[in-house]
């Protein structure tokens, strides 16, 4: 997903007034509502608060991968499983910052066909291997490459400017994700563990909105009611799947379960990307 | 448009006026200038006057009834439905509130909400009909039983307000609906002479909508278009026949009272100036049909293809004779045939304005994924509708190439004046 550096304070984006000239008179002559925005600096609590947040799941990961790739390696390929869909939340909840590593997300994380199958890797290469041959014999190297690269991520996330806009991007990102791969159970393919991440993806989304909702409601009191409120919805629909501390496999869910879920997502993504507002001087 | 109306819109726009010299001069192209053809010169004019142009392609959302019932069918219809997931009376009635500020934007051609400079929001309005004229948008809403009472609940304490009329249509025989093409609490009618502007509007709509409601059927269709149709006859079905020859005159508002309109008396007093829109998704097995020859495809409607005349006559506008005979006694209009059928003794009479649909292959058969998207509207579903489907569903000859898949029925409101909104009179 696309990430914008932060400008800092914005101009009038020329973009939006070459949209007005095209029209004629007849179309709406519409008057620009001229915002400025605010320095990165008074939502610098909240950018400093999420790179813990980000870093501290990153480090989860590590250890998590650790113990996957261990069990990988060891030939345990009813651990491995076990270890694959709880490892991987960490990353997928921590998402905004780990694709700012164009490289590495995918060696980590790129599907079948993804990549070329000669330079295919990590996590979803070694689950085809678990769940479709049901054996961890020849991939121990994938292991061994998956832990090397989820540690180097972890060197790298040191580096990462965390911004105003990574996060109001990095929100809807995560559920746009969900949109995407995870309602149509393109992501765990093998495994069918797609709500594991789905969740994970909102978790991470709603961690942002929690970070940035005091700023959003100085600005708009409704909109930040009304996205807690989809969020709750999202969550609760989630919890209708949990089984044995987890979460059902995919495949079991109905037609109708999983258009419910689709469009409870895209009911709380619409209001979460006014969150942009916050950038917003009062 | 009729023909006489075409000639004097290419009177105002100057056509007989300027000089070719005049057009030369204008064009700036000197000697180059006699390759443009009579379509070159007629584009620049276009060009020239196209602020008189689009404002004429403008149909004013507000007013007694709701646009797009009345209003000369356009090229391209976007119909939805939704069903409404919030249980609170508020939101819905916020949601048709917005609905209406934006319906009556685009009908106008214009963008929905102001435009911010903050990069970091999505725009307001999704942009792809920025630049395109209005082109006589009509956005007609509509609520189903389903929104009164279900599962046996009163969901927003409206129960009371449910017209007898607005229930579920009773199951006619040889329907084959499917759950995915039927029903809705909510329904969208948008309808343009481009298909971008009639999608742009459903689209927005239903983005207004999250939260509130969500898309549970959608099927675009379309017809000849006025380009390809200047004169504007009756268009044709993909059968090939002249579909719409019978309906009441839009014009007379007698007739539109009688038959469209629902009067002070007729049920509950909102919906007095509204009308009932019956919506059928009927697949048409155009293979089968193409292997039929013209007789049986003739003895099927009861009308000639070519003409759309009524059988023993001449004329598309001729009158049906259903007693006439054939010298040998038979009736000349086959009694099972379709124009026989729905036309009974006359006294029924419903707005047809339904459009084709093709929504590419049917993965199971590999046969096109074709039909009508039948669409009418009536002042009482039960006298009008009903008992001509009744007729049809029994024993029309058109049956052994149709499948009735989808079926809804919906209340649609009346209108409203600029400052207030669509369904104030159902929940206030």
């Amino acid at each position: 997903m696309k990430l914008l550096k932060v400008s800092g304070s914005l101009l009038l984006s020329s973009s939006l007034l070459f949209g007005c000239t095209n029209s004629d008179e007849n179309s709406a002559k519409e008057t620009v509502k001229d915002t400025k925005n605010i320095t990165s600096d008074s939502l610098s609590g909240v950018t400093d608060e999420y790179r813990k947040y980000a870093i501290g799941e990153i480090e989860e990961f590590v250890k998590a991968t650790e113990a996957f790739t261990t069990a990988v390696k060891n030939g345990d390929v009813d651990n491995a499983k076990a270890l694959y869909a709880t490892s991987r939340v960490h990353y997928e909840r921590a998402e905004p910052i780990a694709e700012v590593f164009g490289d590495l997300d995918p060696k980590i994380d790129a599907r079948e066909g993804d990549v070329l199958e000669a330079e295919w890797g990590g996590y979803h290469r070694i689950e085809k291997g678990l769940w479709v041959e049901n054996t961890t014999t020849g991939y121990e190297q994938y292991a061994e490459q998956l832990m090397k690269d989820v540690n180097l991520l972890r060197a790298k996330v040191d580096t990462v400017e965390v911004t105003p806009d990574l996060l109001i991007t990095g929100a809807v990102d995560l559920l746009n994700e969900v949109s995407t791969s995870k309602v149509t159970g393109e992501e765990d393919r093998y495994s069918h563990t797609d709500l594991f991440d789905f969740a994970a993806n909102v978790e991470g989304a709603d961690k942002i909105f929690q970070l940035l909702n005091p700023a959003l409601k100085e600005k708009n009191e409704d909109l930040s009611t009304e996205i807690q409120t989809r969020f709750d919805t999202v969550f609760s629909l989630l919890n209708k799947h949990k089984i044995d501390g987890g979460y059902k496999i995919y495949t079991d869910l109905s037609e109708a379960e999983v258009k419910e879920l689709s469009q409870a997502i895209d009911a709380l993504a619409e209001p979460l990307s006014q969150i942009g507002i916050v950038t917003e001087a009062l | 448009m009729s023909k006489k109306e075409y000639f004097i819109e290419e009177e105002s726009l100057g056509v007989k006026k300027v000089s070719r010299r005049d057009i030369l001069k204008t064009a700036g192209v000197g000697g180059v200038g006699i390759l443009i053809g009579a379509s070159g010169i007629g584009s620049m004019l276009s060009i020239k006057e196209g602020k008189a142009s689009s404002a004429k392609d403008v149909v004013s959302f507000y007013g007694k009834h709701q646009s797009g019932i009345t209003t000369k069918p356009q090229n391209h219809v976007y119909f939805a439905t939704l069903d409404v997931t919030t249980s609170s009376k508020e939101d819905l009635i916020t949601l048709f509130k917005e609905w209406t500020h934006a319906a009556a934007s685009m009908s106008e051609g214009k963008p929905i909400g102001e435009l911010t400079s903050n990069e970091f929001l999505p725009p307001k309005d999704t942009g792809e009909a920025e630049g395109l004229s209005a082109s006589n948008l009509t956005i007609t809403f509509g609520v189903g039983p389903s929104l009164f009472v279900k599962d046996n609940q009163d969901r927003f304490g409206l129960k009371l307000k449910q017209p007898m009329e607005l229930v579920d249509l009773p199951a006619f025989s040889l329907d084959a609906l499917e759950e995915e093409w039927t029903g809705g609490d909510l329904c969208i009618q948008a309808c343009a002479d481009d298909m971008q502007v009639a999608f742009h509007a459903v689209r927005n709509l239903i983005r207004i909508a999250r939260g509130k409601a969500v898309l549970r059927w959608a099927q675009p269709g379309f017809q000849r278009t006025k380009q390809a149709d200047a004169k504007e006859g009756t268009p044709r079905n993909l059968f090939g026949f002249k579909d719409g020859t019978v309906n009441p005159d839009v014009k007379s508002e007698k007739q539109m009272n009688e038959h469209v309109w629902v009067q002070p008396g007729d049920g509950p007093n909102w919906l007095q100036n509204g009308s009932y829109l019956v919506v059928r998704r009927i697949q048409m097995f155009i293979e089968v049909w193409d292997r039929t020859n013209l007789k049986e495809q003739e003895n099927t409607f009861g009308r000639y293809r070519d003409t759309g005349a009524p059988f023993g006559q001449k004329n598309e506008f001729d009158k049906l004779d259903i007693h006439h005979k054939q010298p040998n006694g038979e009736d000349t209009i086959p009694v099972d045939s379709h124009v026989r059928l729905s036309h009974g003794d006359g006294s029924q009479q419903i707005l047809r304005r339904g459009y084709s649909y093709s929504n590419g292959m049917d993965l199971k058969t590999g046969s096109f994924d074709a039909g009508l998207l039948f669409l009418s509207f009536q002042r009482s579903p039960s006298k009008q509708f009903i008992p001509i489907q009744k007729r049809l569903s029994s024993m029309d000859k058109l049956n052994e190439y149709i499948s009735h898949r989808g079926s809804a029925l919906f209340a649609c409101l009346p209108g409203t004046k600029n400052g207030g909104f669509i369904g104030e009179t159902l929940f206030t």
